[in-house]
């Protein structure tokens, strides 16, 4: 499926080359290390902060070899403070440095959400564009595997209801690779969400994607599988599901439109848009909470500016309305499977009897 | 012991400035007399604990001390510890923060700023005590009470009155107010709501001024950071992450508390387990030092001995400048706790007449020469009322600039210019 969308890619406007039809596979983790690893190689202002960054080569190995290859003043192993090492961050980011603060999961950045959404979010506003941010937050999002409450929920419309920050969402190795270039690159406030599952997946990529100077433009979704009959947007591990999902539709007839927003902030409202004119029926899937979600967001977008092309109503797939339960059969259900992004898409195609919207 | 001799020095009588006895620089509004001063604390507590309290501060006022205090003290005596042109920069920058904080009272209840406004009335010898001591490109970093450290930074008058009224001359053309005051031209960082906020920021700042000296190898990079904030911030997470950060890295800064004893309605012996702040200091490793916040020169000499062992690279000091503000916590507090005698007694040690009494009894300056700037910086306050009364509001499409530094928020291409500025780029999928 990838295989064939890759080929269907074409080359970014500024760059064009041809590449190989063998293409390289790395994994998510490789891609997020080479691109830190060539950030910091081409700007010596770039560093990297947070607990167990350096001598432990990161919580999940995203930072292994750093270290060693740029030394503890720039890959700086900090004490549990994440409230202290991330206003660091932003002081040192107004000075022009650009810090990639890892959190080791997005859970803990909740001890220190004030700097990231009152100093770096609110900062170049509050101060007429004198204090630019260009602080990269990143870390897993989301569920991982059996690690309870506290350790499994999504960020990602927490973050992006904020103004000032920008949030993004790789899926691929691609996405991980020209996302994280991009954002240590940017000069605002960027949410950089990963995903601990995808760490370990291994996608192709082209020379194109393997070339130092290669970002990804933010606030730009992909259209990862070209279709005609419904369109579903999902963002990081839930692209992959939604994939799987299209290939079985496509056996029962129906032709889905897989759009991976790779942004969360700001969203590609026109893309989406485009894409629901064309199709006329839409699934947002997430593995967040459902209220408030970035589905809801979705929805409202294109019910504002698409009304009259919905032929059904917008269904709206999300985690289950409960804090993440820790029995593995229980967690099975409190995240979105493939089996109902295929049950959703029949629904909005078919018009079958709707199931309630509980888990 | 070392304290009690330093201690000795820092209220012996050739510098003292106070006309109160010099017993009263260490003794802090809780005396011996019982049931009097102050009502933050319930009467059983205050009691018991004020004697305990009044020990301690008689004893050793300094805890742990750098060797160049400890060198200072062979000094003589006798040499005056600023020369005239000194003094009269001093005595202007107090007048400015207290003429311009008047000011803003006034204003406020007129209707021309509004919101919440902090203002800094008494606490004057700390701001002008510190900053006036360091270097354009040295950085401060602030809470809301933040006028007066804007204007001892060196922002006009003009810009921070604007930024008050909400125009767009305003230093942050009005989109700050006033606890948002930012100026990237004189480094001042902010301005922050949150109490704690603005220290993890200051310790940001004085992290990059060591990293562009080690990594960047920008060689004659010493620039030192000065983070203010209160008595009540102390007992906040974020104060002790980052006493503990700047120790391990030795980073260049100075935390300055300004403990004028209240937050809001909240008494510091109410709120604190030991209230004596400048003991937190060395138990992270870094000294901490306590000065009398009401006088000018005092601050000033512990000031530069902090600010010169951060630019040394010496890491880090925590001083507690003991302080009041003379006015509530904000424009909005009816300021119905504090006792009247406690702000009478501070009232008497106000920081500008004290400065005006050294000038004046070291023969530094005549009484001339000092209503002289008193009448240039009541213009200079008139100046900015008239200039941010007669600024334009801001225009309606200021309402969403500024958001991001990035233009229209695409990102930065291969080519390192904005995506936005390429002319081929479009609206659509990404087709990468």
């Amino acid at each position: 499926m990838l295989g064939q969308s890759l080929l269907k890619i074409r080359p970014a406007i500024s760059v064009l080359r041809s590449y190989s039809s063998a293409a390289k596979q790395m994994t998510v983790r490789e891609a997020l290390n080479s691109a830190l690893d060539e950030e910091m190689s081409a700007d010596p202002k770039v560093f990297l902060m947070g607990e167990e960054v350096g001598e432990y080569q990161g919580a999940y190995k995203i930072s292994k070899g750093l270290l060693e290859k740029y030394g503890p003043e720039r890959v700086l192993d900090t004490p549990i403070t994440e409230a202290g090492f991330a206003g660091i961050g932003v002081g040192a980011a107004y000075y022009g440095l650009k810090p990639v603060v890892e959190f080791m999961t997005f859970n803990f950045s909740m001890q220190a959400i004030d700097h990231i959404i009152n100093s770096a979010a609110k900062s170049n506003y509050m101060s007429a564009g004198q204090m630019s941010v260009p602080i990269v937050f990143r870390g897993p999002n989301g569920a991982a595997a059996g690690v309870g409450a506290q350790h499994s929920q999504c960020y990602a419309s927490w973050y992006a209801s904020c103004p000032g920050l920008k949030v993004l969402s790789p899926y691929s190795s691609e996405d991980a690779r020209g996302l994280l270039k991009a954002a240590i690159r940017d000069p605002d406030p960027v949410v950089f969400l990963e995903n601990e599952l995808l760490y370990g997946e291994s996608f192709p990529v082209s020379d194109e994607v393997l070339d130092s100077s290669f970002c990804l433009p933010i606030g730009k979704a992909k259209i990862e599988r070209k279709g005609k009959d419904v369109t579903i947007t999902a963002f990081s591990k839930m692209v992959g599901y939604a994939l799987k999902a299209a290939e079985i539709l496509e056996k029962e007839g129906i032709d889905a439109e897989v759009i991976n927003l790779r942004s969360i902030r700001p969203l590609d409202r026109s893309t989406i848009n485009a894409s629901v004119r064309k199709t006329n029926r839409l699934i947002t899937v997430e593995e967040g909470f459902p209220q408030h979600g970035v589905g809801a967001e979705i929805c409202a977008s294109v019910v504002e500016e698409s009304f009259a092309y919905l032929d059904a109503p917008v269904e709206r797939i999300a985690g289950a309305d409960v804090p993440m339960p820790y029995a593995a059969n229980l967690e099975r259900m409190a995240v979105p499977q493939v089996e109902d992004i295929v049950r959703a898409a029949k629904r909005a195609c078919y018009r079958v009897v709707p199931l309630a919207a509980a888990a | 012991m070392n304290g009690a001799s330093c201690a000795a020095k820092i209220s012996t009588q050739p510098f003292s400035l106070n006309p109160t006895s010099p017993a009263s620089h260490d003794r802090p509004l809780v005396s011996p007399k019982p049931a009097s001063l102050f009502l933050g604390s319930t009467r059983k507590l205050r009691l018991s604990s004020s004697s305990k309290l009044n020990l301690h501060r008689r004893s050793g006022t300094v805890v742990a001390v750098s060797d160049v205090v400890k060198q200072k003290k062979s000094k003589s005596t006798h040499s005056l510890l600023i020369t005239k042109e000194e003094g009269l920069e001093l005595y202007e920058d107090m007048i400015l923060g207290r003429a311009f904080e008047d000011m803003c009272a006034q204003m406020y209840y007129r209707g021309k700023m509004f919101g919440f406004v902090h203002l800094y009335n008494g606490q004057e010898a700390v701001s002008t005590g510190f900053i006036k001591l360091l270097k354009q490109q040295d950085s401060v970093v602030s809470t809301y009470r933040d006028h007066v450290h804007a204007l001892s930074k060196g922002v006009p008058a003009r810009a921070v009155m604007s930024e008050l009224f909400g125009k767009t001359t305003g230093c942050c053309r009005g989109q700050g107010g006033s606890m948002h005051m930012f100026s990237r031209e004189h480094n001042l960082l902010g301005g922050f709501a949150f109490i704690g906020e603005g220290i993890p920021v200051a310790t940001g700042a004085a992290f990059t001024s060591k990293y562009k000296r080690e990594v960047l190898k920008e060689a004659d990079c010493d620039h030192v950071t000065l983070a203010f904030f209160g008595d009540g911030t102390c007992n906040n997470g974020q104060f002790f992450e980052c006493l503990n950060m700047a120790a391990l890295w030795k980073l260049p800064i100075v935390f300055v508390v300004e403990n004028n004893l209240w937050a809001i309605g909240m008494s510091h012996l109410r709120a604190t387990s030991d209230p004596q702040i400048y003991k937190k200091g060395p138990a992270f490793g870094m000294p901490g030092i306590h000065v009398d916040g009401m006088d000018v020169l005092k601050v000033r000499e512990v000031a530069k001995e902090a600010i010169g062992r951060a630019r040394r690279g010496e890491g880090p000091t925590l001083v507690e400048c003991e302080t009041y503000r003379f006015r509530g916590h904000s424009l909005a507090d009816p300021d119905e706790l504090r006792d009247p005698a406690e702000k009478a007694h501070y009232a008497a040690r106000d920081p500008i007449t004290a400065l005006k009494k050294y000038l004046i009894e070291n023969s530094l300056a005549s009484e001339a020469d000092l209503k002289a700037i008193d009448k240039k910086i009541d213009e200079v306050v008139e100046d900015a009322v008239e200039f941010a009364d007669e600024s334009p509001v801001p225009s309606q499409s200021q309402l969403l600039e500024n958001v991001f530094a990035d233009p229209k928020g695409f990102g930065i291409g291969p080519d390192g210019r904005y995506r936005c500025e390429d002319p081929k780029f479009t609206e659509g999928t990404a087709h990468v």
